[in-house]
């Protein structure tokens, strides 16, 4: 199969699971603003929202998809570095040089994705294990009702100073995933092939772009609640 | 202005293929700073002959950039830290008194080490013969207005043909792809209508061969292009992935 046994087939599945997964970015970030904006007016989108996407099958299959879409991207990325590795050779050059215009995260994709797993399993534990999950089972997992979605978001980043905590390692979680998408869109438009001498600059603009509203989208949230803890502090 | 200075040459020496290679430092003095990078290791070589060494194994040919033969890693960079040039286009100016320049061979498993700083690049010669040329019979010379090309599309053409295939690109490259030469072969006869015939057919004939010979998969870092010495653009690496995607999907 080609898509397996090419180089660029290969890239071809990075890049369309890359795409995937950024697409349910911009889903889940303009979900999560709803929580800012919930607390501002005291609307209860987020929850609603979370009602809509509780345990119902196609929240099923849509969280199996994206798992899927998840797993894909992983382990073609091992693939292919182990591959790049080996195509590299052993003996590496004594003198490296940075080249001028080459993107610092382009060639620390692998890294950065790594980071943004490691976070993603926390994230995972934070939030799915005690909203999607125990409203599947029916095992309570935390203290807070599953429904109430918006109540554990805020029970964790405004918490003291283990809300402090929580929020500087998501900010962490955010930066590295910034940088993953500042390389990753463009690339993957790049490896379709939706590129040529204008829209090279142009793609990479979009990428930027895109980069920047989806983690901005989140960050949004974690930099209010985390102003809003720290205001429960002082007072 | 151009003077004389004394430099040390960190070079890697390796006796053939299967030997284990190492750093070897020479002291060079009163070297010209108008002097070519090439002729600096011709007089260092004249100096190891002197003093009955073995000469350090390099490759050159024209020694005016277009016949893609010498292939050194200076400092860090394919063909030395200026850009858009070979190493035989490369002046001593560029280096200042008592510098140590560390220079290595390609360092690709594609490429594996002959000797000293030559490299066996046969590897792009295999992938030029499985698919980079016309194989149309174009019978007697057409006039040559008979096909009008426009002129952005022209120059497109050449300048991906201007590639010289020293290899300078997957010596550049994290990932020992070889996408920017492939890719700048393949958009030379991509754009024009003599060779748009067989693109399709080209472009995956040139990557499965690109493939076995062990080359990486391109992760568009664009070290490639930054180093290139002839510039060639990425845009031509997106041609390729279009070329071979269409062409895959159709099949």
């Amino acid at each position: 199969m080609w898509l397996k046994d090419s180089s660029i087939g290969r890239k071809f599945i990075m890049s369309i699971t890359g795409l995937f997964l950024v697409l349910f970015l911009l889903f889940h970030g303009s979900m999560n603003l709803c929580l800012v904006i919930d607390d501002l007016f005291g609307t209860q989108g987020y929850n609603w929202i979370c009602a809509m996407l509780g345990a119902n099958w196609y929240a099923i299959i849509g969280t199996l998809v994206l798992a899927l879409g998840v797993v894909v991207h992983f382990c073609y990325a091992i693939y292919l570095t182990i591959q790049n590795r080996a195509a590299r050779g052993n003996d590496r050059y004594a003198v490296e040089a940075r080249q001028e215009g080459v993107q610092w995260a382009s060639k620390n994709m692998l890294v950065l994705g790594i980071i943004v797993i490691g976070f993603l399993v926390l994230h995972l534990i934070n939030f799915w294990w005690k909203m999607q999950f125990a409203e599947l089972t029916g095992i309570h997992t935390s203290m807070f009702d599953p429904q109430d979605g918006s109540a554990i978001v805020k029970g964790l980043f405004t918490n003291g100073w283990c809300g402090i905590i929580f929020c500087l390692l998501y900010m962490v979680w955010l930066a590295a995933l910034w940088f993953h998408l500042s390389h990753g869109v463009w690339s993957a438009l790049q490896t379709l092939g939706w590129s040529n001498l204008i829209w090279l600059k142009r793609i990479k603009v979009i990428g930027i772009i895109f980069a920047t509203l989806a983690v901005g989208l989140f960050m949004i949230v974690v930099v209010y609640f985390l102003g809003v803890n720290i205001g429960q502090m002082i007072n | 202005m151009d003077s004389y200075i004394n430099i040390k040459v960190r070079v890697w020496r390796q006796a053939g293929p299967k030997a284990q290679g190492h750093f070897e430092t020479y002291e060079l003095n009163h070297i010209f700073q108008g002097a070519s990078f090439l002729e600096m290791i011709d007089i260092l070589n004249e100096q190891l002959i002197a003093e009955k060494k073995d000469p350090i194994a390099f490759d050159h040919d024209c020694r005016e950039g277009i016949c893609g033969m010498c292939s050194m890693y200076v400092n860090g960079h394919p063909h030395g830290p200026d850009s858009a040039i070979t190493t035989c286009q490369l002046h001593m100016r560029h280096f200042h008194d008592g510098e140590t320049i560390t220079v290595e061979p390609w360092r690709s498993r594609a490429f594996p080490i002959i000797k000293d700083l030559m490299v066996d690049r046969q590897a792009y010669d295999k992938i030029m013969q499985a698919g980079g040329f016309v194989s149309v019979n174009t019978g007697g010379v057409p006039d040559a207005n008979a096909i009008a090309i426009p002129k952005p599309v022209a120059d497109e053409a050449m300048d991906a043909a201007s590639c010289i295939g020293c290899g300078a690109c997957a010596a550049a490259c994290k990932n020992g792809s070889a996408m920017l030469f492939v890719s700048a072969k393949v958009s030379q006869l991509a754009l024009l209508p003599q060779g748009k015939i067989e693109a399709a057919k080209r472009a995956k004939a040139m990557v499965a061969k690109m493939d076995e010979l062990g080359f990486g998969n391109c992760t568009n870092t664009g070290a490639c292009a930054a180093e290139c010495p002839k510039s060639v653009s990425l845009a031509n690496i997106a041609r390729l992935n279009r070329e071979y995607l269409c062409a895959k999907f159709q099949d």
